[in-house]
């Protein structure tokens, strides 16, 4: 290094830090706007038109394909499901990640390779997953029908059944995420100091009031993560339904169609790009809405 | 870096000092591009093919670019706004309405490919092609449906001969079918696939064996509810629901019921001649083709015929239409037909050919060619959206316990209106 020259300062160092930092997330920024939010507001833009993409004409249509949309029972049907997979794997995935994690946190022989087994889901490529729980849910050659017929139960069709197969995809999709909840749940739960718990204790506070007035209020930071981020996931659904039943994608009778899914179909399969574009507009408004009612709702701020 | 550009020069300049002298006429040099999608074969024939034809040809050089079929028809969409698409594009010719009624493709210029010729000389399906009164694109090879059969199983069934009706089809499947003590199927009678090319298999063979014609000639109309479809679709769903014979997704995926058949463990499924390659590389039995049942002995045959053409799209104008219109030509000769059913196994468009005796008693190929003279391609507008709306009347049936008619009722409805929308959108275009 150099001794600094001394010349005069124009600007503090502070400023001067600051200054390259700026600099430094420019370049990240510049690239994001570039690739994530131009082709986003263009979304807004093509769900005005009519827009055939093989088409040159491209006319102005107004709301005219939200009016379509509107009309449309498959994306009603995609929507109620989206909402569907949402209310049933965000709080199976969050409680038995916490669940997870407040085991985990009590032993300590072979805690690691607990946690490594239960994240390895979430690194498996989900294409490769999708496939093998296709096998493991087939009537004929699944374990899944070998154990009901143990127990003496009537085996599920699971993904043939409209009934079923919504929650069957949920279930592939809990997996996957689960490793990934427990390590950020184990995370929290170590952030939390343990005078809060001795002090308690020597209060007289037992388990259950430990967590209610502890742990939770503490863990909410890591809770609304969770909540927000599972949401996020869960209105995204796309690659897991698509592999999972590949034949027919969205499941038998549209039971499995999700909003991500349907744009799919009308923009890459059916070339309605402005139809798409309008459900796409139209997911985007409502993850906002849902996200910000969440944060709103959720967060509070804990005083100790 | 450096080194690959000095190369670059160094080419240029034995190119410049070969071909570039003012001692030879320049050539007006013309490059096409022709698109496919990746598959092995078709895309070793292709560039045997381009050698020739550039041979025949001076000052055109063709180049032949691939790409994966499952985004192939993304990809091409994709590039068209973008203005990158090729000269000569390969198309499936269910996709032909969407990219005419777009702009994309040209009709092919009257002169080099008069429709009367064209009809005269190619398989009737090849009317499927036809839109606005012109040809837009033509195939080198089509592709028919057949029964693939698992002879081994036959055999120890105790079945001789394939099932030459619907009738005999039924009791040759329930004689196959294999059930464990709990009763469920572990080896399928009929390796069902309403995905796979069922839906094909029930638009223009059930529906028109049982008196129903699925659409109107113009192929602007639905016309399959009626009483006669609807007993079709009942027998076809009975196949699961009452004879037991068959389990919808019985092994997973797209291809799941040719995997099954593949594993022996579906006797029986009705498969197109594009699935001869796999299943020779992979049956590990002794399986055979036999034409399509019929309704009654002697009655009336049917099959569904597909297709993928080459068009030219409006990238090609003045010269290089001509020259492309001249590889167009190149590629629908009775030559290239016959190397194509050498090297890639696709059966022949021309009637001549496909009228050989020798290809006609083939054990393999004989019944999909047998076939052709009354094979239907269907008219689609969009592909995707009509198969869903069978595929969906089946689970109707199947899974909710519909009433076939109603189920086909309610298609029929469905199927109409993006007929309509279609046709809509051309009148104000």
């Amino acid at each position: 290094m150099a001794p600094a020259r001394a010349r005069p300062a124009a600007l503090s160092l502070s400023a001067r830090r600051a200054l390259w930092a700026y600099t430094f997330l420019a370049l990240p920024m510049a690239f994001y706007v570039a690739v994530r939010l131009a082709p986003a507001a263009s979304a807004l833009v093509i769900s005005l038109h009519q827009w055939n993409i093989l088409s040159p004409e491209k006319p102005w249509v107004g709301l005219a394909n939200f009016r379509e949309l509107r009309a449309d029972p498959l994306f009603w049907k995609a929507a109620g499901n989206t909402l569907r997979y949402a209310a049933a794997g965000i709080p199976a995935q969050i409680g038995g990640g916490l669940g997870i994690a407040l085991l985990l946190q009590r032993v300590r022989r072979l805690r690691d390779l607990l946690r490594a087994l239960y994240f390895v889901p979430f690194v498996t490529p989900i294409v490769a997953a999708s496939w093998v729980w296709q096998w493991m849910y087939s009537p004929q050659f699944g374990p899944l029908t070998r154990i009901f017929d143990a127990l003496g139960l009537p085996a599920p069709a699971f993904l043939r059944t409209p009934g079923q197969a919504l929650y069957a995809i949920t279930a592939m999709v809990v997996w996957e995420f689960l490793g990934f909840q427990v390590v950020i749940f184990l995370a929290g739960l170590e952030a939390i100091p343990r005078v809060y718990y001795e002090a308690a204790a020597v209060d007289g506070a037992g388990g259950m009031g430990l967590f209610r007035h502890i742990t939770v209020p503490l863990l909410n930071p890591t809770l609304v993560f969770s909540v927000v981020y599972g949401t996020i996931v869960y209105l995204q659904l796309f690659t897991q339904v698509l592999n999972m039943t590949f034949g027919d994608p969205g499941g038998p009778l549209g039971s499995t169609e999700t909003v991500v899914l349907y744009v799919y179909q009308q923009g890459f399969q059916r070339f309605r790009m402005g139809q798409a574009a309008a459900a796409t507009v139209v997911l985007f408004g409502a993850i906002l809405a849902i996200t910000l009612v969440q944060l709103r709702s959720l967060s509070r701020p804990v005083e100790y | 870096m450096r080194r690959t550009v000095g190369i670059g020069w160094l080419v240029l300049a034995i190119g410049v000092a070969l071909g570039g002298t003012p001692a030879a006429p320049a050539q007006p040099g013309i490059t096409l591009t022709y698109w496919q999608y990746y598959f092995e074969s078709k895309v070793k024939t292709m560039d045997a093919l381009i050698k020739q034809f550039e041979t025949g040809h001076p000052g055109i050089r063709v180049v032949q670019e691939t790409f994966p079929y499952d985004s192939y028809n993304q990809k091409v969409a994709s590039a068209v706004p973008a203005g990158q698409g090729p000269d000569v594009v390969n198309l499936f010719y269910g996709w032909l309405p969407l990219y005419v009624g777009s702009g994309y493709l040209q009709p092919l210029p009257a002169d080099a490919f008069p429709p009367a010729q064209i009809e005269r000389e190619s398989v009737p399906m090849i009317k499927a092609a036809k839109f606005h009164g012109r040809y837009w694109a033509l195939p080198t090879a089509v592709r028919t449906l057949a029964l693939f059969h698992n002879k081994d199983l036959f055999r120890k069934a105790g079945i001789a001969r394939p099932p030459l009706t619907w009738d005999e089809f039924v009791a040759d499947a329930q004689r196959l079918t294999e059930r464990d003590a709990r009763g469920r199927i572990t080896v399928e009678g009929f390796g069902i696939a309403p995905s796979g090319q069922d839906h094909q298999l029930i638009r223009e063979v059930l529906f028109r064996q049982w008196g129903a014609a699925p659409y109107s000639s113009d192929g602007r109309k639905v016309t399959y509810d009626t009483a006669a479809a609807a007993e079709a679709l009942g027998w076809y769903t009975d196949l699961v629901t009452k004879q037991k014979v068959a389990v919808i997704d019985f092994f997973p995926g797209g291809n799941g019921y040719r995997d099954a058949f593949v594993a022996g463990k579906a006797a029986m499924i009705v498969d197109g001649s594009f699935a001869i390659g796999s299943i020779q590389n992979s049956a590990k039995f002794d399986w055979g083709v036999a034409p399509l049942p019929r309704r009654t002995a002697g009655g009336t045959p049917s099959n569904f015929g597909s297709f993928w053409v080459n068009g030219l799209t409006v990238k090609a104008k003045g010269a290089r239409r001509d020259a492309a219109a001249a590889f167009l030509k190149f590629l629908t000769s009775p030559d290239t037909e016959r190397l194509w059913l050498r090297q890639v196994g696709e059966i022949p468009a021309s009637k001549a050919l496909a009228a050989d005796p020798k290809l006609v008693q083939d054990p393999v190929y004989g019944p999909f060619i047998a076939s052709l003279p009354y094979a239907h391609a269907t008219f689609f507008v969009d592909e995707s959206a009509q198969r869903t709306v069978l595929l969906d009347a089946i689970n109707e049936v199947v899974l909710n316990h519909k009433d076939p008619k109603a189920a086909l009722d309610g298609a029929a409805a469905r199927e109409q209106k993006i007929l309509d929308d279609f046709w809509a959108k051309q009148a104000t275009r």
